[in-house]
């Protein structure tokens, strides 16, 4: 009994894992029923991986048995590996044993498909109603929406789920078209966007009347899988794009792809995975939410592919000097915020504290700025003059010349060899 | 001239109303626990007066919002020395301006003060997310902690929230006390180990039967949730510096 909830546990995290989804955050679910869990709204990571990922949520499947091919996935019909299947019960007990030992936020659960779309989503139902109505159980749980399944299960299912997601798998329909034949970019709109009216009508209800149930409080998220087909930066930018102005994503994840397959489609087995493109992706992911950039800033059809050796903000501003430098003193948020070496917190700091008088260099280095990025892009109260223009080029030179990042050494796609 | 006060809370509070009073000009706080006397430089021992602290308190309620209370008292429970004296030129500061001048974020000494408690909030975070309870034979989760700065008080209502149905304790083994939750309310308790008890380490005959079974399954999934082909220590490590791998159930070897 012991041996086999281990070997179960060891194949069904193990499948799980490429799943990069692990957020814990956004929930509003209170502890009102004197039962087990709060939300955090900011979310915990309750342990870190070896590979630096953070663990929040049990990440599960709750089968690896799958009737598709999909060619990038390690579950998929054709791959010779163990398969599991967990009982309804076995999950809920893993959930709340974990839970109550503070190991984890929450549950993920996600299946490969066994049967059909419905049949599967149906047990997923099972466990979470369990959870939620027979334990009491008030902690995280994301939920993956099986695609095809109908939309009475999906309702129902969004009643007790903190996070919804699918996947888009590929950034292309001809991506996807290419390694999963059997699957179309279609099948995921049409249930997110069927979730995403979900949630405006109960919202929209909520102002009406005042006691209405929660539908997936912390909206819905998705993942593309990037480096195993051959698109550029600014189709996978612009696809995340879309998907976030068109269905109010909460997350899109980009997950650089590790070879599990020896098919020619793709990048062969022990090929590293892109890890910097991967960081290079989501710096541009914050960039597009968090600091007023338009993705067409960023990538054009004159800049199809992020730069791999300076990070995307200080790209763009290289190559739009004429916005600098920038006055700290008397300058907008907006702009302040688009400053090479100032974040958010920074620029909130820095547009509080000008109130007060002018800002001078040590206050802003006490202010968490990273001057000696930002210096080539600002004027301060006691700057000082400089009489030469120095051009983007030279700019990025001085700056990769002291930097130290642990990317410019070592080629992260050369492999190692000894 | 320099100011010496007991380490309390009310103590800080009080020597700013000794201040106030006597306007000595420019004046350093230390707590006796690490004052040394020096030869030429005075010094008044601060005695510590409740009813002197809370109109202090009062006083500062007005000034401050709730969140900057908030980093008052963080930076309190830092227990940095300097960290006292910051506080103590921050609320004459205050006190000497106008409403809003905690957002002069070019002044030292607000400066220093968002970045305590930062630390301390980091801190605090950290413990919501590193504790591992283990389950005692007699029903109750207990877990022991030795954290950076004395963050029992600030998740106290986090854990009495999140786990209303069981009982729990939470030891600072650092500051020898803890929180002990009855399902009712959250108590302050001590505990007087048995000479030579591992007091780390629970001796398994206290466990539920259950706890060897869980542990090992959550040290099975965090095997399993890692991709070797992605392995990045460095990253590791920043996440989970090894002063509180002691306490991961997932890190302690089997």
């Amino acid at each position: 009994m012991f041996d086999r909830i281990r070997e179960k546990l060891n194949i069904l995290a193990d499948a799980a894992k490429y799943d990069v989804s692990c957020s814990s955050s956004g929930g509003t679910r209170k502890n009102t029923n004197k039962g087990l869990g709060d939300s955090h709204t900011s979310g915990i990571c309750h342990t870190y991986t070896e590979d630096g990922r953070c663990v929040s949520l049990l990440k599960i499947l709750l089968t690896n048995h799958c009737i598709y091919d999909c060619l990038f996935c390690v579950s998929r019909k054709s791959n010779d590996v163990k398969r599991a299947a967990f009982t309804v019960d076995e999950v809920v007990e893993l959930t709340m044993n974990f839970y109550r030992r503070n190991y984890i936020e929450g549950l993920f659960l996600s299946s490969g498909i066994f049967k059909n779309a419905n049949f599967t989503m149906e047990r997923l139902l099972l466990v979470v109603k369990k959870l939620r109505l027979e334990q009491n159980y008030n902690g995280y749980i994301h939920l993956k929406t099986i695609p095809g399944a109908s939309d009475e299960l999906i309702k129902e299912a969004g009643l007790y789920a903190d996070r919804m997601s699918i996947n888009l798998e590929m950034p292309t329909e001809a991506g996807l078209k290419l390694l999963a034949p059997e699957k179309n970019h279609e099948e995921v709109i049409k249930p997110l966007a069927f979730v995403q009216q979900q949630i405006n009508q109960f919202t929209a209800d909520k102002k009406l009347i005042k006691h209405v149930p929660t539908f997936v409080p912390a909206g819905q998220s998705t993942q593309m899988v990037i480096g195993a087909t051959p698109e550029s930066d600014k189709d996978i930018m612009y696809t995340a794009n879309t998907f976030y102005k068109n269905f109010s994503l909460k997350r899109v994840y980009y997950s650089g792809y590790v070879p599990i397959s020896n098919d020619t489609r793709m990048p062969v087995l022990g090929t590293q995975p892109p890890l910097l493109r991967e960081n290079r992706l989501y710096q541009t992911d914050w960039l597009m939410r968090f600091y007023g950039f338009k993705v067409q800033e960023i990538l054009n059809d004159a800049n199809p592919n992020l730069d791999i050796d300076i990070d995307p903000k200080l790209s763009w501003a290289i190559r739009n000097m004429q916005h600098f430098p920038v006055d700290i003193n008397t300058a907008d948020y907006k702009m302040i915020l688009r400053i090479p070496g100032i974040g958010v917190m920074s620029a909130q700091k820095i547009v509080q504290a000008r109130k007060f008088g002018k800002l001078r260099i040590d206050q802003l280095k006490k202010i968490g700025v990273a001057f000696n990025r930002a210096k080539h892009f600002i004027i301060c109260l006691d700057s000082p003059y400089q009489l030469k223009d120095y051009q983007g080029t030279q700019i990025k030179a001085f700056i990769l010349a002291e930097s130290q990042s642990k990317y410019l050494k070592t080629d992260s796609n050369q492999m190692i060899l000894f | 001239m320099t100011y010496i006060f007991d380490g309390t809370f009310q103590g800080l509070l009080t020597a700013v109303f000794e201040w106030f009073e006597r306007k000595p000009g420019k004046v350093v706080l230390k707590s006796t626990s690490i004052f040394q006397p020096e030869a030429f430089a005075e010094s008044f021992t601060v005695n510590t007066n409740a009813e002197k602290a809370d109109r202090v308190w009062a006083g500062l309620q007005k000034k401050l919002k709730k969140d900057w209370q908030r980093k008052y008292y963080c930076t309190y429970l830092s227990e940095l020395p300097e960290a006292y004296n910051h506080l103590f030129q921050f609320t004459v500061y205050i006190f000497q301006n106008q409403l809003g001048a905690e957002s002069n974020y070019g002044n030292p000494h607000v400066i220093a003060l968002a970045k305590y408690a930062k630390s301390v909030e980091r801190e605090k975070h950290r413990m919501e997310a590193f504790i591992r309870f283990q389950k005692t034979g007699d029903g109750i989760f207990y877990a022991n902690i030795d954290p950076d700065f004395n963050v029992l008080p600030l998740i106290s209502n986090h854990f009495k929230n999140r786990y209303a149905d069981q009982p729990w304790v939470i030891y600072d083994l650092k500051r020898k006390y803890g929180l002990h939750y009855n399902l009712t309310r959250v108590e302050e308790i001590t505990i007087s180990f048995s000479n030579g008890a591992d007091k780390q380490n629970l001796a398994p005959v206290l466990m539920d039967e259950s706890e060897a079974l869980y542990a090992t399954l959550w040290k099975d999934y965090f095997k399993s949730a890692n991709i070797v082909a992605r392995k990045n220590t460095k990253l590791h490590l920043q996440h989970v510096p090894k002063r509180y791998w002691k306490y991961l159930t997932e890190k302690v070897p089997i």
